[in-house]
């Protein structure tokens, strides 16, 4: 049974004079990891971005149409974005822990969540940790900056980060690809871990990453949503002939 | 990686059709045997089939290579894997061939039994099919392949009449029940055959659009048994 | 080819030895300087020297009034410019919205920079000694001397605030932490060694500068310590001007004169080693 969490109606996103995204509608289901493909510049991280209002940050940028999260309008004047974001974690492209200790990092969205109990918040981050796979790893040197880890260690760091605060949805923007294969392969089984418990959203321009992760693919190009399908019928016969074009490397 | 995987391809689809026109040949010569019970002819084809089964391993091996290099996905995925199925179709039509060429060493060697049938007609039909299934291969025609498709129950038709009559003529003459037997056997080996054309048909259509038609004929064919 | 080969070498060979040369030439300056004043001032330097009033109508005795007034007055400055300049720099890079408004503030920022430092002194005197009403001061004098060295530190901090990777403040937004909060937990905290880079440089400016002090805090001559802000004081700078140019005797306090010149740049000197001390800390502990 498929519950949408979250649903994009009528979406319509400028840069200024640029039309990033037109008429998108698509839903995120629960416990679904979806795979946003597409070209450089073809709107799926402008997407991402939708979905959080991290776009907001953008002082020319609009937003028309609406964005559901349950169904509540996240587009909607009335709506807190600093509630929203706690509600929508995001990872980024390149790891980006903060220059504070491993504990400092993951506590810290508890922190500014005004989370002030310490035994609460040291049983948190353990929990986390754990859930992120990588407390073994890390267990020893939790005060230590989280700058000495390596790339991929890292970026589990910041999944955990951004799981600690318990969003609903995860946004994940490139997660792996600033990393080495065996890298990758851990954080692509951390996702397949995650989505029993969250919405995942991941922009990739790994095809190969997109089929191996994600149960849904959408494939937009120029700010369009060309196709949607699961992942293995994209990747086995998508039924437009643009989006097999670009799954096979022919494009333009 | 597009114009490495594309030459790769193209150099792989060669050696299928080569692979089709070998086989192609040796299915025509062994329906000539049987017609002219040539005894050479049918060495010929047996000697022929090495060249056939080493062709067999190397389009595989081809398709294994692109498959872990290039991991190709949507059609280029379809392709590869409807290659690796009609390279194995390919090989063992080959080996029908080899069979019948068998059958006609055995039979030639005894004085003919005419059970009223036309060899020569199931025979040409099945090399057509073949002939036809490798064309929509080549020229990804889906009409065509649907066509072929269809015409595997004229064949299985035509068994099951060589079956009855062979019944019949052992109940006739039941001391030439070896040689009548062989006369069965032919007819099930070119029945194979035009299975075999019909799942290379099936394959070109699932190249196309991805549907796989394999377990969906009675919807396809319609003429109800 | 050999021929093109040949001068190819020849130019890149030159073009290096001109940019070493340019640098040992900024080396040689800064130890002639240094040997300079060091040379005719190390005699001078002794106990009595370092804690001393000035004797014999400043013919003799120490300048401890005068080392005392200018790490009263730099102090003072900083404590001045370095709020106010942080502010300014988390409102330039945080908050403002580029367009006319933050291009203006910044043309002002840049003139500001541009003023001669005699000018904050009468600034400093007209506004803060007589509107104000601070007499000649340390306050009156650090809030010049805090003036004269705001548009360094804005500046640097602005520099600092920006150099902090953009993805910090995106996480911490992703988070739900408010901008104030990601500001004070995170921007900050990575920016604060360049803020120190720019608080040693406004700092060492502070210590330096005479014509701020001369018509706002410093004095020709006082006998004792400053008791309060409200004190005017004796520094270091403006000793050594005073000395040089209106002393009773300049012939005979030339050996004063620079050893005066040598504890002002030790005093900076020192105050740069601590800050540098504790930004290298700060990055460390990342």
């Amino acid at each position: 049974m498929k519950i949408p969490k979250m649903k994009v109606r009528d979406l319509n996103f400028y840069y200024g004079k640029f039309h990033a995204l037109i008429d998108v509608n698509m839903d995120f289901n629960l416990n679904e990891v979806t795979a946003l493909i597409g070209p450089s510049g073809c709107g799926k991280s402008t997407l991402l971005r939708c979905l959080n209002r991290m776009n907001d940050l953008i002082s020319i940028s609009r937003a028309d149409g609406k964005i559901f999260l349950d169904d509540i309008n996240i587009n909607d004047p009335g709506v807190d974005v600093v509630t929203l974001r706690r509600h929508i974690g995001m990872v980024f492209q390149k790891p980006n822990p903060f220059p504070k200790s491993i504990f400092e990092n993951v506590a810290y969205g508890l922190r500014v969540n005004g989370v002030k109990d310490r035994a609460y918040i040291a049983h948190k981050v353990e929990e986390t940790l754990k859930s992120a796979a990588l407390w073994d790893e890390v267990k020893g040197r939790m005060h230590e900056s989280a700058l000495g880890l390596s790339g991929g260690q890292q970026q589990r760091l910041c999944i955990a980060r951004a799981m600690a605060v318990e969003p609903d949805v995860l946004l994940m923007d490139e997660p792996a690809s600033a990393l080495d294969p065996i890298a990758t392969q851990k954080i692509e089984e951390l996702i397949d871990e995650l989505k029993s418990q969250y919405t995942i959203v991941i922009v990739t321009h790994n095809m190969q990453q997109a089929a191996r992760v994600s149960d849904i693919t959408a494939f937009f190009y120029l700010g369009r949503l060309i196709e949607m399908d699961k992942t293995e019928s994209i990747f086995t016969r998508p039924s437009l002939k643009q989006t097999s074009d670009y799954i096979t490397g022919r494009f333009g | 990686m597009t114009v490495h995987f594309q030459r790769e391809l193209d150099s792989l689809k060669r050696k299928v059709l080569f692979l089709g026109a070998l086989v192609e040949k040796s299915v025509q010569l062994a329906a000539n045997a049987l017609e002219s019970r040539d005894t050479e002819m049918a060495d010929l084809i047996i000697a022929e089939d090495r060249k056939v089964d080493e062709l067999e391993v190397e389009v595989e091996e081809d398709c294994l290579k692109i498959l872990a290099l290039y991991q190709p996905v949507a059609i280029d995925l379809r392709i590869i894997s409807a290659i690796i199925k009609i390279n194995n179709d390919l090989e063992r039509v080959g080996d029908e061939a080899v069979n019948i060429a068998q059958r006609v060493n055995i039979m030639a060697r005894r004085p003919p039994v005419d059970i009223q049938f036309d060899y020569i007609l199931m025979a040409e039909k099945v090399e057509s099919m073949l002939k036809r299934s490798l064309d929509a291969m080549v020229n990804m025609d889906q009409d065509l392949a649907y066509k072929v498709c269809l015409e595997d129950d004229e064949i299985d038709d035509m068994n099951r009449r060589v079956y009855d009559k062979v019944k019949e003529a052992i109940g006739r003459q039941p001391e030439r029940v070896g040689y009548l037997i062989n006369l069965l056997l032919v007819a099930r080996h070119l029945e194979r055959i035009a299975d075999h054309a019909t799942n290379i048909a099936e394959d070109v259509i699932y190249v196309i659009d991805g549907v796989i038609l394999r377990h969906a004929e009675d919807e396809l064919k319609s003429t109800p048994d | 080819m050999e021929h093109i080969n040949g001068r190819r070498r020849l130019l890149e060979n030159s073009m290096f030895w001109l940019f070493r040369v340019a640098a040992i030439i900024n080396g040689i300056a800064l130890l002639a300087v240094v040997y300079f004043i060091a040379s005719r001032g190390w005699r001078a330097i002794n106990w009595t020297f370092l804690t001393e009033p000035p004797l014999d109508s400043m013919t003799k005795g120490g300048i401890l009034p005068c080392i005392v007034g200018t790490i009263c007055l730099s102090m003072g400055a900083m404590l001045v410019a370095l709020p106010i300049g942080v502010a300014s720099a988390v409102y330039l890079s945080e908050y403002a919205r580029p367009g006319r408004v933050l291009r203006i503030i910044r043309l002002g920022i840049n003139n500001l920079a541009g003023v001669p430092s005699v000018v904050f002194g009468l600034f400093g005197l007209a506004f803060f000694v007589i509107y104000l009403d601070m007499g000649i001061s340390i306050l009156a004098g650090s809030l010049t001397l805090g003036a004269l060295t705001l548009p360094v530190i804005i500046g640097a901090s602005e520099e600092a605030f920006r150099a902090v990777p953009g993805t910090y403040r995106e996480a911490s937004l992703g988070l739900g932490a408010t901008k104030w909060q990601t500001i004070y937990r995170v921007v900050f905290p990575s920016a604060l060694p360049g803020i120190l880079t720019g608080a040693i440089l406004g700092l060492s400016r502070a210590a330096g500068e005479t014509a701020p002090i001369m018509f706002t805090a410093a004095v020709f001559f006082s006998p004792s310590l400053p008791a309060s802000i409200f004190d005017d004081v004796m520094a270091l700078p403006y000793h050594i001007y005073v000395l040089a140019t209106a002393g009773t005797d300049i012939e005979a306090t030339r050996h004063l004169q620079y050893g005066t010149a040598v504890v002002l740049i030790l005093i900076v000197l020192g105050l740069n080693l601590m800050a540098i001390i504790y930004r290298a800390h700060l990055q460390k502990r990342k």
